[in-house]
């Protein structure tokens, strides 16, 4: 059974549309006066960030403390780590506080998988960000706001949907997890970037690239802009922002081309009038602040599912013992429990 | 029961369909007559049988009132007292009827009332939710075995069983036939029903 979720890569299809129903479910719980669950009570998550964030960690906190978990925020600025503590003595000391999660984002691509495999901590390990590499619950939320939107059927994926990643491929762990998701639920990516922000080794992603994005615009029924990453641009990777913005920021005349039911995305943060126009981050058809709510759904769903009984409902294609929604039977081996429990 | 221990376990019918209607008629009665008319009548349905039979129970309570009855569901998973004894569960649908909750006689529908511990939890749950005049429960069938002081204000049928059997209720919505069968639990030295009942702990929940 897969205790940790450290890459997009390695849910099943079954696993991400469970995530996604689990997801719609915690949604409805959103609009009640008590927007509170009893699920987690007792159990502890620690939010581990090593890296700057607002709406990840403060969308992470809001899921577990709506499932009634205790959260015990960590951040490196100000914390021993600051004094030079490694992970490993860091992860030991939340091992020792009895931590049951621990939600990791690390500027280091694979610091949530070495805290997952070290040994260190027993509890569950959830991949907030972790350098260039991935960002699995960012991905399950757009694809959670893309079924809502394009598809709008519960137990459905995506299959067929035509999505087009733009912008800043090469530093961006949202595409990645992006394109892996996407591309288990059945749907059609592409990517659009300059050359010069084109990952090595993109051919053998399950996924197309383009260096034209009015091309692509046409036949996409989601659009998603990524954010410039100053902060990881070290080299010249365009001309200016001005040439960037023209040939790979999406304006109001660019998304008048888009067909009808598209939809534009946004992780977050928006660098408006960079990668995004004013006219489209605050039109309709822009779902940034949809995928911000949706994200504490996600969430709430990812830690119930890994937390929620004594071991996680998630599957792993190699494990030993399938989840009841993995096997062909599943939904009636899962019918046969619930009713066991009358 | 999986189909293995069934066979060697034949299960015995102790409601047929017919007889499953005439109960509801008769409980959808009873409702009116203790709710002096059903005007603020609100029935939320446990899935999953429970909410084919709170959709049929409001069926009758329309034909025997003239007026439309607010049916919904309500998931008690997240309020389970059990869910660290199995893997995580899947939800089920919550939907609280457009009428809300608050100040309505809430009338909970299950298929079969055993622990208790699943009417706790849709307690709870419903707590959350809103403040109704009063709660009460309709099952097809109450077989015993409290564990909590909780007591259905409608059942459709008592049936004394041992904890040894087993009840299931097979509804046309899920099953393709209504009944209720009574049969024998298979020993637990059998490989599959070990699993079985590693996968939903020890503790009954009904």
């Amino acid at each position: 059974m897969k205790r940790h979720l450290i890459s997009a890569a390695d849910l099943t299809r079954d696993d991400a549309v469970l995530i996604l129903d689990t997801a719609e479910e915690m949604a409805r719980f959103a609009d009640r006066p008590i927007k509170k669950l009893p699920t987690l009570r007792g159990r502890t998550i620690v939010n581990l960030f090593f890296e700057d964030s607002t709406r990840t960690r403060i969308s992470f906190e809001a899921a577990a403390k709506r499932l009634s978990a205790d959260v015990i925020n960590f951040s490196a600025k100000g914390s021993s780590v600051s004094k030079g503590e490694s992970l490993k003595d860091t992860a030991l000391t939340l091992e020792a506080m009895g931590a049951d999660a621990v939600v990791i984002r690390h500027g280091d691509s694979g610091a949530p998988h070495r805290l997952a495999t070290s040994g260190w901590i027993g509890g569950s390990v959830v991949n907030a960000g972790d350098g260039t590499h991935e960002h699995p619950t960012q991905a399950l939320l757009d694809a959670f706001t893309m079924r809502r939107r394009l598809v709008g059927e519960e137990g459905a994926a995506l299959d067929g949907r035509r999505i087009t990643i733009v912008g800043d491929i090469l530093h961006s762990r949202v595409a990645r997890s992006n394109v892996h998701l996407l591309s288990t639920l059945g749907a059609h990516v592409t990517l659009v970037a300059p050359p010069t922000l084109v990952p090595i080794g993109v051919e053998s992603w399950p996924c197309e690239v383009s260096y034209d994005l009015d091309a692509v615009l046409t036949k996409s029924d989601a659009v998603m802009m990524l954010r410039v990453q100053r902060e990881r641009m070290n080299a010249a990777f365009f001309p200016t922002e001005r040439e960037y913005a023209r040939r790979y920021g999406l304006d109001g005349e660019r998304m008048a081309r888009m067909p009808e039911q598209a939809i534009v995305m946004h992780p977050g943060p928006m660098n408006r009038g960079m990668e995004i126009t004013a006219e489209v981050a605050d039109s309709p058809r822009c779902t940034a602040v949809e995928q911000v709510a949706n994200g504490v759904s996600i969430r709430m769903a990812v830690m119930y599912l890994l937390l929620g009984g004594s071991e996680p409902a998630l599957s792993r294609e190699d494990t030993a013992h399938p989840s009841p929604a993995a096997t062909p039977d599943g939904g009636a081996a899962r019918r046969r429990v619930a009713e066991e429990n009358n | 029961m999986d189909d293995n221990s069934s066979s060697l376990h034949p299960a015995r019918p102790v409601l047929e369909a017919p007889d499953i209607k005439r109960v509801l008629t008769r409980i959808a009665h009873e409702i009116v007559e203790r709710a002096k008319g059903a005007d603020d009548v609100v029935l939320l349905g446990i899935p999953t049988r429970g909410v084919f039979l709170a959709r049929r129970l409001a069926a009758k309570l329309e034909e025997i009132t003239g007026s439309a009855i607010p049916v919904g569901s309500l998931d008690i998973t997240m309020y389970r007292d059990d869910l660290r004894l199995g893997p995580a569960r899947t939800l089920a649908h919550t939907e609280i009827p457009a009428e809300g909750v608050d100040g309505r006689l809430i009338v909970l529908v299950d298929d079969v009332l055993y622990s208790g511990r699943t009417i706790r939890a849709a307690l709870d749950a419903l707590g959350d939710i809103g403040r109704p005049r009063a709660v009460q429960l309709a099952v097809l069938v109450d077989r015993g075995h409290r564990e909590l002081p909780i007591r259905a204000d409608y059942v459709g049928k008592n049936l004394p069983t041992s904890q040894r059997e087993t009840v299931k209720v097979q509804l046309t919505e899920e099953d393709g036939h209504d009944g209720v069968l009574l049969g024998t639990r298979a020993s637990e030295s059998e490989h599959a029903e070990g699993s079985t009942r590693l996968r939903r702990g020890t503790a009954p929940a009904g």
